[in-house]
């Protein structure tokens, strides 16, 4: 076990710079990381070579990519081209905010989607299965991003057929949030129609994934036994099949869990959060690399790390799995 | 028509058996013939009687007779490929659907709502645009794209899994990490950076940025199928017949893994539809003048939701095609899988 953990985070390891220096090349050569600086006539041609300089923006691009790489392990992944902001302050305060929208989002389609798929596999064939399986395909079919604008258009035209306000459409907070319980209300109301958006895709996926799984274990030959010794019927789902179901969610969960904290792009961008996804379109926006880059080590990492949080406890439930 | 019922060693993918039911078929109708027709001109009701008698009477169905009887018994999948003929006819002939042009301005109807006045059903923009118009030739771009993207990408993948699975050893190892690799790197932001890179704004740039991610699938897909036909006796048979590597990729090998690669693709063009409308709609994607139906969402957006037309339509044609294409892609799976052999009900 610890030989394949330790294996596997070489690997990653290796992957991960590969990509990275992939992606640093890109980068680099699809933008002038100065454009915008250039544009600004307040800043002097010498501002412009000291920031070259320091940068090393002169130099060939693996030659900088090693600088980069310096920067990001012995400063924090430095700071930003023009301004030279530190680039690792911006970053944990948009992580925790993705982390709150995230884990709220995915807690909930958790609970729904594992109900909604242990019933269905249940009740194969029932109205509610059939009903459930229509509104996976949909949640399937649509654009989050269309269903994030339908809200907001549905929130606006709410506003102002009855003057009244269900929820904000845009941002965190108020303009003035207050404090403690109010803060956490406020944010609340804020988050609520990211959330439901986010919920929407996450419980099409996982609702027809736990019931297939759960159909296949309700006719395993272990469920036969658990009846045929006369177990309840609650007892037999709920302890033999329920649980041995719930084994290939977890990958799932992890996999989807990790991508997610990276790239809510699209909802935190139709809502302007100020969250990892609205915080790498910016940086796209402005053309420098080095946030960039930075937003995706962070993200790469977290994937690596929840591929093989998932890989490891799958081998814990499921002890026929092996490492060699 | 009698339901045949194939037996285990009536297997239309081998060849010999193929050969063998054919002829037999031809034999069993001249035979027939031979019967039928001095009594068939006597009177109607013995005309019955070869059928009756032919007790045995052998129909040779290939694997796509199968496949297509039982994709035409999935109700929901042949009404979503009508639904779909239909969408990608008006987005063929959007010229001759489409009541105006996509930047002909109607300056009496500016930002009008839906009406049967001016025929303008799903509304006008801000310019007085007929948005139903501008819909239809988005509606264009965007299939453009997603069926250039799953050609491209099927392409690729199916290319990369084939000499993966079939050299196996280093050239698997090789090709195979490299896919991880892909694998591996955040889809969106990718693509977003690559948009920044390559330039998009061009439907065809869009388009190999997209296949650029998607081979991925497809490849891992057809390596796992050539790594077990690899082992089959009849890539043996044609090797002993001297035949060389590429004839037995493709003409040996190839073959029997249509049915996966042809779900895989289906489902691509629905994903590639969804995911050009995301970088569109975050601007990386295809540009404006050009309308795509991502875009056409990006405009509604701009434009205020006073007008909840411009965001509505756009979306429910994505919706509509998403859903129609995973439909089908159910249908064709179901009818390709080459273990459900049942055609009666």
């Amino acid at each position: 076990m610890l030989t394949y953990v330790v294996r596997r985070l070489l690997y990653s390891v290796v992957v991960v710079l590969l990509s990275s220096f992939i992606i640093f090349s890109f980068v680099r050569l699809s933008t002038d990381p100065l454009a915008y600086a250039k544009m600004n006539p307040a800043v002097s041609e010498l501002t412009l070579k000291n920031i070259a300089a320091r940068k090393h923006l002169n130099d060939p691009i693996p030659v900088q990519y090693l600088y980069w790489l310096k920067d990001a392990v012995t400063n924090k992944f430095g700071t930003t081209t023009v301004g030279n902001r530190p680039i690792l302050p911006d970053l944990a305060r948009v992580m925790g905010h993705t982390l709150q929208l995230v884990v709220i989002a995915e807690m909930l389609a958790l609970l729904i989607a594992v109900g909604i798929g242990v019933y269905s596999a249940l009740r194969q064939y029932s109205v509610f299965d059939y009903s459930a399986t229509t509104f996976s395909f949909l949640g399937l079919a649509t654009p989050v991003f269309w269903l994030a604008l339908m809200l907001q258009v549905l929130m606006v035209n709410i506003y102002q057929w009855t003057g009244y306000h269900v929820f904000p459409i845009a941002s965190l907070n108020s303009v003035d949030p207050g404090s403690g319980i109010h803060f956490a209300l406020d944010r609340a109301q804020h988050l609520a129609l990211p959330v439901l958006v986010l919920m929407v895709a996450s419980i099409a996926t996982y609702s027809r994934f736990m019931r297939a799984a759960m159909l296949e274990v309700v006719n395993a030959d272990y469920v036969r036994t658990a009846r045929a010794k006369g177990l309840k019927e609650k007892r037999v789902v709920m302890k033999h099949a329920f649980r041995n179901a719930l084994i290939p969610m977890v990958t799932l969960v992890a996999l989807n869990f990790g991508a997610l904290l990276g790239g809510a792009v699209v909802t935190e961008t139709v809502f302007s959060l100020d969250g990892m996804g609205l915080y790498f379109i910016n940086a796209l926006g402005a053309g420098d690399p080095y946030p960039i880059m930075a937003w995706l080590m962070i993200t790469a990492v977290i994937v690596v790390i929840f591929n093989l949080l998932a890989d490891i406890t799958y081998g814990f439930l499921d002890p026929r799995v092996r490492y060699e | 028509m009698s339901e045949h019922v194939p037996t285990a060693d009536h297997r239309p993918e081998d060849r010999e058996n193929v050969r063998f039911a054919a002829a037999s078929v031809t034999r069993h109708e001249g035979h027939t013939g031979q019967i039928v027709m001095p009594e068939a001109a006597g009177s109607a009701a013995s005309s019955e009687l070869p059928a009756y008698e032919s007790g045995l009477e052998l129909e040779a169905r290939s694997q796509w007779d199968y496949a297509r009887i039982r994709f035409f018994r999935h109700r929901l999948a042949v009404g979503s490929l009508v639904v779909l003929i239909l969408i990608m006819l008006a987005a063929i002939f959007a010229k001759h659907v489409a009541p105006y042009s996509y930047d002909e301005l109607d300056l009496n109807n500016i930002a009008h709502k839906p009406t049967l006045q001016g025929k303008h059903i799903f509304g006008t923009d801000l310019l007085g645009r007929d948005y139903f118009s501008r819909v239809v030739y988005g509606l264009r771009t965007s299939i453009w794209v997603a069926l250039f993207v799953a050609f491209l990408s099927t392409i690729i993948g199916t290319t990369v899994g084939a000499l993966a699975g079939y050299y196996g050893r280093h050239v698997d190892n090789l090709l195979m990490r490299f896919t991880d690799l892909i694998l591996t790197l955040p889809g969106l932001a990718v693509l977003l950076t690559a948009s920044v890179f390559l330039g998009s704004g061009k439907p065809y740039r869009v388009g190999v940025i997209l296949a650029f991610l998607f081979w991925t699938a497809i490849a891992r897909i057809v390596r796992g199928l050539f790594l077990s036909l690899r082992e089959k006796e009849f890539v043996e048979a044609a090797k002993a017949a001297g035949a060389g590597d590429i004839r037995i990729i493709v003409r040996h090998m190839l073959p029997n893994c249509v049915g996966p690669i042809v779900v895989n693709t289906t489902l691509i063009v629905a994903t590639a539809i969804l995911v050009e409308a995301a970088l569109s709609f975050l601007g990386f994607g295809i540009q404006p003048p050009t309308p795509s139906l991502g875009s056409l969402i990006a405009q509604g957006e701009g434009e205020g939701f006073n007008e909840w037309w411009l965001v509505t339509f756009p979306g429910l044609v994505i919706v509509l095609i998403a859903l129609c294409i995973n439909f089908i892609g159910d249908g064709l799976r179901d009818a390709l899988d080459p273990t459900q052999r049942r055609v009666g009900g």
